[in-house]
């Protein structure tokens, strides 16, 4: 088809022309990023936490009184064997936090004691024997504590565990080249060090944050329960039985002592919930963006249709001159869906350059990723096709204008 | 002749029901996304304390050892313990305050009630009068409370209210974490947002329920939550204990009135950190820092990127529901160029048609504008239902409400303009002699 009429034809129609251009850009530059960020949180919602995570929940127990260490740690440990005792419980231990509860206990990470600068940052998990049992987290290499390793400490003694079990991400960042196993790394700011005795599979930290991105999957769980005001109780209820273990869990626990609190709100949570808070605001984003990426289009594509549309009205005396010299109802289509494919190429050719630069702008203001060109390209692709499909009905209710019309006046 | 353009404009409207109801769609999703995440910007961004913000300052020193020195860097954002007080006792401000925050649990006399721990901050007298505090009943302590150590607390409405049935409690003991507290203040509704004198506890969460003076709760070993930086040696964590001195972990503001105090106060820090460079306790060169409220808020991005993000992709959404709004009503005027040459012929000038089109995208704009309204109370009723610790601020003010109705005329007309004038420039003859 020869484009020149067509050009020639549009240069009566620069306002709409350039506008529905620019409306086609601008989509363009926002729907790209959008589903750019979409799959970026999609990403993040979607990696393994490492744990089993059904059939596990998590008690949050607050002392209500001031307790000296050594009570607090007897209380600990009578709780977890009150809770190992139910039927519906198949094992729980107690931890300062766990993956993706969002606060913790992080330290910097160094391979020598005189190093000044971190070698890379980790989550603290305080275990026991039953940690990993309990998590449904396999151990990788090495053996799991024994019982007679299990210390106790406050927030407030230096960290100092001869032994660690190390999550295997640490383990890769720390030694990429050979094995940890046996091998010692500094895990606090007292010269220390501490021998890893076991590597476990994939664990996520309780880290979620963006900043945290590149320490989400270290974790170093230390041999000791942790002696404070609170402490976290993560029970593994039978298959099929957690419902039952959550009520009964919290219900033995005040049995056996009334003077701690179990806050009402969140007091007793599937890991599930917790998962489900940690991702809130990425399943809030990765939903909005695809509300606005859908509307987006949805306008757009309601546009190219509604300008057409009349378009088409205001021609159907030149439409019927040319039906009447001989033009084919195929040359007509062909003429509108010509017409609005440069319109969109000359849009999507400023989109591209928009979309680039509102992308730099995320990555040098909120600190975002660049994106891949792929997102462009199927941007491309989808408004291509909507701008074809958009100008199709009108299209066709043209190409029926018969030729008749051009005999008509007004 | 306002009433007979409307007519016009009304029955030009009806005559494509689908294309309006695209231009009125379109116009109210653009306001509605826009204002709604406006709205959440400027609640998040806003000034905590209007009118006093301006005075207020976080003095900053750095008194960490030569380990990991980079020239050039900030100091810390917190304070050791010995440095807060002496800055505290140094009175050098109009007023000054030292804190931090905690969480203590709380035993009612009453058996009704079991235990409950509540958000606390442990802070010195001035906290009160220097952040404005609005008291329901009774008043704070005084400085001389703060060095007795005295057991006085004051405790907000929401407590009140769960304690006390929201009666006048002045007087009245207090068990907290096994210590008797006699009430001296009430507090009345006040949340500043952000939470800008501890951005550690979540940049938006609501004040807390319980002010002990700091002295009190340093000396019942109360234990404190929020950042604990140390370096060195050092050591602070979750413990009963308090950090050691190689740790920051206070919050010290202070009031200064007028900018020659400011000044006058920055100097006082330096000379404040080469006197403690000479005793030996700080290793650095004075490096100070001395940001007003909003400074230090901007100095902590404290509004969330996603934010951020959402307020300006919202802005870029409202701009295609603009521009495709233009392009319609420019193809619809167009359309119309024979009416409107016959209008031109029989007299009517230029001012007028375009006075009669603009009418007509000013009516798309207002129930565009209405639309967007409705849904942006409901966009901010869907950001409550959200977990963000924000969440509860989503509230439309009576001046967002202004504004997002000026926004969305203002935004109609100026998308108006272009076809109205393009339209208003048809020559008269051209379109009679065509058909």
């Amino acid at each position: 088809m020869d484009i020149k009429p067509i050009l020639a034809a549009l240069r009566h129609h620069k306002g709409g022309t350039a506008l529905i251009a620019l409306q086609i850009a601008l989509t363009l530059a926002i729907v790209c990023n959008a589903l750019f960020i979409i799959q970026q949180r999609l990403d993040r919602v979607g990696r393994p936490s490492g744990v089993q995570e059904s059939d596990l929940f998590v008690i949050q127990n607050d002392w209500a009184q001031k307790l000296a260490p050594a009570e607090a740690d007897a209380r600990m440990r009578a709780d977890l064997q009150t809770l190992r005792q139910l039927g519906s419980v198949q094992d729980a231990s107690a931890s300062n936090s766990f993956p993706l509860h969002g606060a913790g206990w992080d330290n910097f990470v160094r391979m020598s004691p005189d190093q000044v600068k971190m070698t890379t940052d980790s989550a603290i998990f305080f275990a026991d024997e039953h940690t990993l049992a309990t998590l449904g987290t396999r151990l990788a290499a090495g053996r799991n504590f024994r019982a007679d390793e299990i210390g106790s400490q406050t927030g407030n003694d230096p960290l100092h565990a001869r032994q660690v079990i190390i999550s295997d991400g640490l383990a890769r960042t720390l030694f990429p080249h050979g094995s940890a196993l046996g091998k010692t790394i500094y895990t606090s700011n007292d010269q220390s060090p501490s021998t890893v005795i076991g590597i476990t599979g994939t664990l996520q930290s309780h880290l979620t944050e963006l900043w945290a991105q590149p320490y989400a999957y270290n974790a170093v769980l230390v041999p000791a329960r942790l002696t404070g005001d609170s402490t976290f109780y993560l029970v593994r209820a039978r298959p099929g039985q957690l419902v039952d273990a959550m009520r009964q869990a919290q219900d033995a626990l005040y049995a056996q002592s009334r003077m701690r609190i179990i806050p009402a709100d969140g007091g007793v949570m599937t890991f599930a919930q917790a998962r489900q808070r940690a991702y809130d605001a990425d399943y809030g984003m990765a939903i909005l963006m695809g509300i606005i990426s859908a509307v987006l289009l949805v306008i757009t594509a309601a546009g190219i249709v509604g300008l057409t549309s009349f378009w088409v009205g205001q021609r159907r005396k030149q439409i019927g001159v040319r039906r009447a010299l001989g033009a084919r109802q195929r040359d007509i289509l062909g003429y509108f869906l010509t017409e609005n494919l440069l319109i969109t190429l000359g849009g999507l050719l400023l989109g591209v350059v928009l979309a680039v630069a509102l992308n730099l702008w995320l990555v040098i203001r909120l600190g975002s990723q660049p994106m891949s060109p792929l997102y462009l390209a199927g941007g491309v692709l989808l408004l291509l096709l909507l701008g074809q499909g958009a100008v199709l009905a009108p299209a066709l209710k043209a190409s029926r204008v018969p030729p008749v019309e051009a005999t008509r006046s007004v | 002749m306002f009433t007979y353009y409307l007519q016009l404009a009304l029955r030009s409207l009806g005559r494509n029901k689908a294309l309006t109801a695209l231009m009125v769609l379109a116009v109210a999703l653009g306001i509605g996304a826009s204002m709604t995440t406006l709205i959440v910007f400027h609640v998040l961004s806003g000034d905590p304390l209007p009118g006093r913000s301006a005075q207020l300052y976080y003095p900053q020193v750095d008194p960490r050892d030569n380990g990991g020195l980079m020239p050039g860097k900030d100091p810390p954002g917190q304070v050791t313990l010995i440095d807060g007080r002496n800055l505290l006792h140094a009175r050098h401000a109009d007023r000054q305050a030292l804190m931090t925050g905690g969480s203590v649990p709380v035993q009612p006399d009453m058996a009704a009630i079991d235990p409950f721990y509540v958000d606390a901050r442990y802070t010195s007298a001035d906290f009160f009068p220097m952040f404005a505090v609005p008291f329901r009943y009774g008043h704070g302590w005084t400085a001389a409370d703060d060095g007795a150590k005295a057991r006085q607390v004051v405790i907000g409405h929401e407590l009140n209210n769960r304690l006390f049935g929201g009666r006048d409690s002045v007087g009245r003991q207090l068990r907290l974490a096994g210590t008797s507290f006699r009430i001296v203040g009430v507090l009345d509704d006040w949340r500043p947002a952000p939470h800008f004198y501890d951005l550690n506890m979540g940049a938006y969460d609501s004040a807390e329920q319980v002010f002990l003076p700091l002295e009190t709760a340093l000396a019942l070993r109360l234990d404190h939550d929020g950042s604990t930086d140390c370096w060195g040696n050092g050591s602070g964590g979750v413990g009963t204990g308090l950090p050691s001195n190689s740790c920051v972990w206070l919050q010290f503001w202070v009031q200064l009135n007028d900018s020659a105090s400011a000044s006058a106060y920055r100097d006082f820090l330096a000379r404040y950190s080469q006197q403690q460079r000479t005793l030996g306790r700080f290793q650095r060169a004075p490096n100070v820092r001395l940001p007003s409220l909003m400074q230090w808020l901007d100095y902590n991005h404290v509004v969330p990127d996603d934010v951020r993000l959402q307020t300006g992709l919202a802005f870029g959404f409202l701009l295609v529901c603009l521009v495709n709004t233009v392009g319609l009503m420019l193809a619809k005027f167009m359309r119309r160029a024979g009416e409107l040459g016959v209008r031109r012929a029989l007299g009517a000038s230029r001012r007028a048609v375009f006075e009669q089109l603009l009418i007509e995208s000013g009516v798309i704009g207002l129930v565009g504008g209405i639309g967007g309204l409705l849904l942006a109370l409901l966009g901010l009723w869907i950001v409550r239902q959200r977990a963000a610790s924000y969440a509860g601020l989503a509230q439309l003010d009576p001046q967002m409400l202004l504004a997002t109705f000026l926004l969305a005329i203002g935004a109609t007309l100026v998308a108006g303009l272009l076809p109205a004038w393009r339209a208003c420039q048809v020559t008269p003859a051209l379109q009679l002699k065509s058909n």
